[in-house]
């Protein structure tokens, strides 16, 4: 066949720029996972790459009692603030999502921009702005008003998971169950919830993964007194670069690979659609 | 008879509202809070010190340098998903993922280890004998950009990932028969197709940026300021919250002129086609 185009990039030059540097990409977005992974094994005194040895002695002084006292308090408090947003989420945001689906089209699109608003704004600018408000009505910053902020700003997270499952639900599933003779409640736990179970645990875990990562509400929100994880990392960073960090990250790491092993389905739903 | 779904929805909106848009309101007034009454002294105040109109400057450049930055590496992403068979876009999707909830504090610290003296940029200059001594890109504007695209880079790839998957497979078969090469199939064919995902990544990307507090201390330094240090000095040292409040208005109001030019952009006929 006649080409009619003259074209002045040749077609290899393509496949290069294709699979050769699209696949550089992809190692460069892993790379520094990999690395801050390798670099908790380090058998040496600082954070030199590659280690000269590798070793567990850095886990073994995160898990120190002694020696890892504040870390210890700062991951129990970030781990209570993070499951109890969680369950903030759950609470709010399940029966939303279920709402959403059942309501014109027209209705859940006016409303689903309100809802998800908390994702686009930084979530430095909510906590200032949230901490103007408990200012203003005599409520110090706390624990538990940390965790408020975790479920407004975090629980559109579980909406949107939740919500992409409970559009593509079959309706004729409840009907048949009201149908026979079950109560909304019992249709809506034995045939509803069960259906939304992978959009939930997705949800759950997202949830759970950016409370724990956070930092700008707790710098706004929590007491001076209560360390969470992500903050107490931050001065660890700071004050000079202690490899217990690369420790911490190392246990993260592990801990977002196991939920995505075990989520890989329903989380990639939730994110690409 | 399904239970009508309003009522399911009324918790969720009353927390919007009186947990999110309430104080965001209330951030707003205050920022135009005076000593006599509503007035422009804080903007005035923030936006007439040259230090901080430079900061401002200084993280919006941030911002585009690191949009630039995940577009020039997440559009061959994006090229290889599409030409990629199910299985390796499941990887694709798989290792964009793991970046994308790793927390944002570990990134940091992973970029801290590959900017350093001793990490392996400086190792492998000194290896090949460009540089004398060990050097570090910390506190540097570049190292920061390099560290803020790969940490941002997720946030391009996903949207465009999800609307590559939605395309049919032989979409571009018609116009490979009529004799185009790929890099005229990839202008015009793909690229067009891929410009709402990239308006949306610009944007995520943009806010996520400027407002990175964590990683802007860390990477940029003492030397670097970047707006969100502004506004945790004036509340957490100064205690000036209306003037903090002003900073994070312009913050957001950064984000916002980008999202306006955006959407005109994505109105104009010659650059989305005739849709």
């Amino acid at each position: 066949m006649a080409r009619y185009q003259t074209n002045p990039l040749p077609e290899w030059l393509y496949k290069m720029f294709v699979f050769g540097f699209g696949t550089l990409c992809l190692m460069f977005l892993i790379a520094p996972i990999v690395l801050a992974l390798v670099m908790s094994f380090t058998g040496g005194q600082t954070l030199k790459f590659p280690p000269e040895g590798f070793s567990l002695r850095w886990y073994q002084a995160l898990l120190d009692p002694v020696r890892s006292s504040t870390e210890h308090i700062a991951a129990f408090n970030s781990l209570k603030i993070a499951a109890l947003a969680v369950l903030g989420a759950l609470l709010f945001a399940v029966p939303a999502a279920i709402g959403a689906s059942r309501v014109r089209r027209n209705t859940a699109n006016a409303i689903e921009p309100l809802l998800l608003s908390p994702l686009v704004l930084p979530s430095l600018v909510y906590g200032l702005a949230a901490l103007i408000v408990a200012n203003l009505i005599g409520i110090r910053p706390s624990l538990w008003l940390t965790i408020a902020g975790h479920i407004v700003v975090f629980g559109p997270l579980m909406y949107r998971s939740v919500a992409v499952v409970a559009q593509g639900l079959d309706p004729s599933l409840e009907e048949a169950s009201t149908l026979m003779g079950a109560s909304w409640l019992t249709t809506l736990r034995r045939v509803t919830l069960p259906l939304l179970l992978p959009g939930i645990l997705a949800g759950a875990f997202l949830v759970f993964i950016q409370s724990l990562d956070n930092v700008s509400i707790s710098l706004f929100l929590a007491d001076p007194s209560t360390t969470v994880l992500p903050l107490r990392m931050f001065a660890l960073i700071e004050e000079g670069l202690d490899v217990r960090v690369a420790a911490m990250s190392g246990i993260l790491i592990t801990v977002v690979l196991i939920g995505l092993l075990i989520g890989r389905r329903a989380l990639g739903k939730s994110q690409t659609s | 008879m399904r239970a009508s779904g309003f009522p399911f929805l009324v918790p969720m909106l009353a927390l919007s509202v009186a947990f999110f848009a309430l104080p965001l309101a209330l951030l707003v007034a205050y920022s135009f809070a005076g000593e006599t009454g509503p007035s422009l002294e804080n903007y005035a105040k923030f936006l007439g010190d040259p230090f901080n109109f430079r900061v401002l400057l200084n993280t919006a450049r941030l911002g585009l340098e690191t949009v630039l930055g995940t577009t020039l590496l997440g559009i061959p992403i994006a090229l290889l998903f599409w030409h990629s068979g199910q299985r390796v876009r499941q990887a694709i999707i798989f290792l964009t993922l793991i970046p994308m909830l790793t927390s944002n504090v570990v990134r940091t610290f992973a970029w801290i280890v590959i900017l350093g003296r001793q990490g392996p940029i400086s190792e492998s200059l000194m290896a090949l004998g460009l540089t004398g001594g060990p050097i570090s890109l910390m506190f540097t504007e570049l190292g920061l950009v390099l560290a803020m695209t790969q940490i941002d880079l997720p946030l391009i790839i996903l949207p465009l990932v999800a609307i590559l998957s939605r395309l049919p497979r032989n979409l571009t078969e018609a116009a490979e028969v009529s004799g185009a090469g790929p890099w005229r199939v990839f202008v015009t064919v793909l690229l067009p197709l891929m410009l709402p995902a990239l308006l949306a990544g610009w944007i995520l990307v943009y806010a996520s940026t400027s407002a990175s507090f964590v990683t802007q201390a860390v990477i940029g330094g003492a030397r670097n300021v970047y707006v969100p240090q502004l506004i945790y000095r004036e509340v957490g040292t100064l205690f000036d919250w209306p003037l903090a409040s002003a900073i994070a208005v312009v913050l957001l109001f950064t984000t916002g002129i980008l999202l306006l030019v955006l959407s005109m952009l994505s109105r104009h006929r010659r650059l989305v086609g005739h849709g």
